[in-house]
């Protein structure tokens, strides 16, 4: 389902990726961790092109990143979740999820809106349709940004960090909407520092550090024995407090 | 100074709203004009094709550095020469005021870009939205609400500026007030007359600026 080759990338002459590669299968969940400035984000990024890379290649359901007129299809079938929501403010939550499959899917209104409901039903928002980003509070945001994610129909997820920006208390809601989409068989991508989540829902962690996939193993393997010296030392450090 | 005479401003009145009405035509073709043309300098502006940028800020930089009267002397003067015949005055003040105002337009559109956050287009560009689309559906009307009141401000700011254009032998509301003025020898009346029409023109239009405003606002 994706595949990424060798990809490399520089910014200027600090070196953020270095020839990472790893394929996720359709359907698997697979957790990126590593410390803050291994270039967890920069990959992520790379798989809807977002920030392209120099070298290697990334290719999505087929589709190759690198090429112009893949990338736009690529984009509308790759759903992206920021830790910052980046919610339209000026639109109402109904509007934010109706947006994208209007402009770039040139769905009709009703149709969009119909899907819109639905799928805020699925994120247990069924009663803010008509609010603006600013009335809700910051887990019923993200919820609704997964929500404007999936209208577009999408294939695979990337989630980037998105329960960092939150209250304790709201990051299991959406986590718990995060593990129900895994359950229906999602391909997703995340990037997180929730390790129960980790844990309970990825099929494989990957573990970054210094712009290098250092493992990629299954949560169990991962959690009680990393391979690496620098992944022992990332999770006791995270698992400490 | 003896009394006002409020009569002289009624008898002529007529000759005053044609002057305003030629203030109010160059003042509105100009803003749409402006606005027009200024978000699309602004867009060329913030373009990555470098020597397009570049041309933009010469543009804006030049504009900014000249005053409008004499923008408004050589597009009356040059364009003639340039063109081989005449253009009146009425047109050669519009391509003056227009290409004038274009360059503090697309300065204050730009700003209310550059003050969106980024990560708004990315979500957007992030759906399958080329870069031009996430501008149209998710920056520009978040720039435009925030940059309403500084926008007004240059709107009004060039209403009182359509004065400028006696010189190129137009006759706008000013100029009107002037000539009367003078030839009544009621200096008073009338200055005092073209302050309370300037500012409840100004005013009137903030309000209703302001009421649209809070029309939009959630
Ligand atoms: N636009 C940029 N220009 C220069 N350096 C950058 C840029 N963006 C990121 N970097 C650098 O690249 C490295 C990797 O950044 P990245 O955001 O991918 O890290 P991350 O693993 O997501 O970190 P975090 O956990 O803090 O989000 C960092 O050292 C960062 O400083
Ligand atoms: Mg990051």
């Amino acid at each position: 389902m994706i595949e990424i080759r060798d990809v490399s990338k520089w910014y200027g002459s600090f070196q953020v990726l270095k020839s990472c590669s790893v394929s996720v299968a359709r359907g698997e969940v697979v957790v990126v961790c590593g410390p803050s400035g291994s270039g967890k984000s920069t990959l992520i990024k790379g798989v809807n092109g977002l920030e392209p890379c120099d070298e290697g290649e990334i290719v999505v359901d087929g589709l190759n990143v690198g090429v112009k007129a893949d990338l736009r299809v690529l984009r509308t079938r790759v759903g992206m979740v920021f830790q910052n929501f980046e919610l339209y403010p000026h639109l109402n939550v109904l509007d934010n999820i109706c947006l994208a499959p209007m402009v770039v899917l040139k769905r009709k209104r009703e149709e969009a809106e119909a899907r819109a409901r639905t799928l805020l039903g699925r994120v247990g928002l069924t009663d803010h349709a008509l609010k603006f980003p600013a009335q809700l509070s910051g887990g019923q945001q993200q919820r609704v940004a997964i929500a404007r994610s999936l209208a577009m129909d999408p294939v695979v997820m990337l989630f980037d960090e998105p329960t960092s920006a939150l209250d304790p208390e709201m990051i299991k809601e959406v986590l718990d909407v995060m593990s129900d989409l895994a359950r229906d068989g999602m391909t997703m991508i995340v990037v997180t520092h929730e390790m129960g989540f980790a844990r309970r829902v990825a099929d494989r962690i990957i573990f970054m550090d210094a712009g290098e996939i250092v493992e990629v193993r299954p949560p169990e393997a991962f959690f009680t024995a990393p391979e690496s010296e620098r992944a022992r030392a990332f999770l006791s450090k995270i698992l400490e407090h | 100074m003896g009394h006002l005479d409020v009569n002289v401003i009624l008898r002529n009145l007529p000759y005053l709203w044609e002057g305003l009405q030629l203030s109010f035509l160059l003042a509105a073709i100009a803003i749409a004009g402006g606005i027009f043309f200024g978000l699309i300098m602004a867009l060329l502006r913030m373009s990555s094709i470098r020597p397009v940028a570049w041309i933009a800020l010469g543009y804006v930089n030049f504009f900014r550095s000249v005053p409008l009267i004499l923008v408004i002397f050589w597009i009356y003067f040059l364009v003639p020469l340039l063109l081989g015949h005449a253009t009146g005055p009425f047109l050669s003040a519009v391509v003056a005021f227009t290409m004038f105002e274009t360059a503090y337009y697309c300065e204050i559109i730009r700003a209310g870009v550059q003050s969106t956050p980024k990560g708004q287009i990315s979500a957007g560009v992030a759906s399958g939205m080329t870069w031009l689309q996430a501008m149209r559906h998710i920056v520009m009307p978040q720039a435009f609400r925030k940059m309403r009141p500084i926008l007004l401000t240059q709107s009004i700011i060039l209403f009182q500026d359509t004065s400028l254009v006696y010189v190129v032998t137009l006759r706008d509301f000013m100029t009107s007030v002037s000539t009367v003025a003078s030839q009544e020898l009621r200096m008073v009346e009338l200055y005092l007359f073209a302050g309370a029409a300037y500012f409840a023109i100004c005013f009137a239009g903030s309000r209703l600026i302001n009421r649209l405003d809070g029309g939009f606002r959630r």
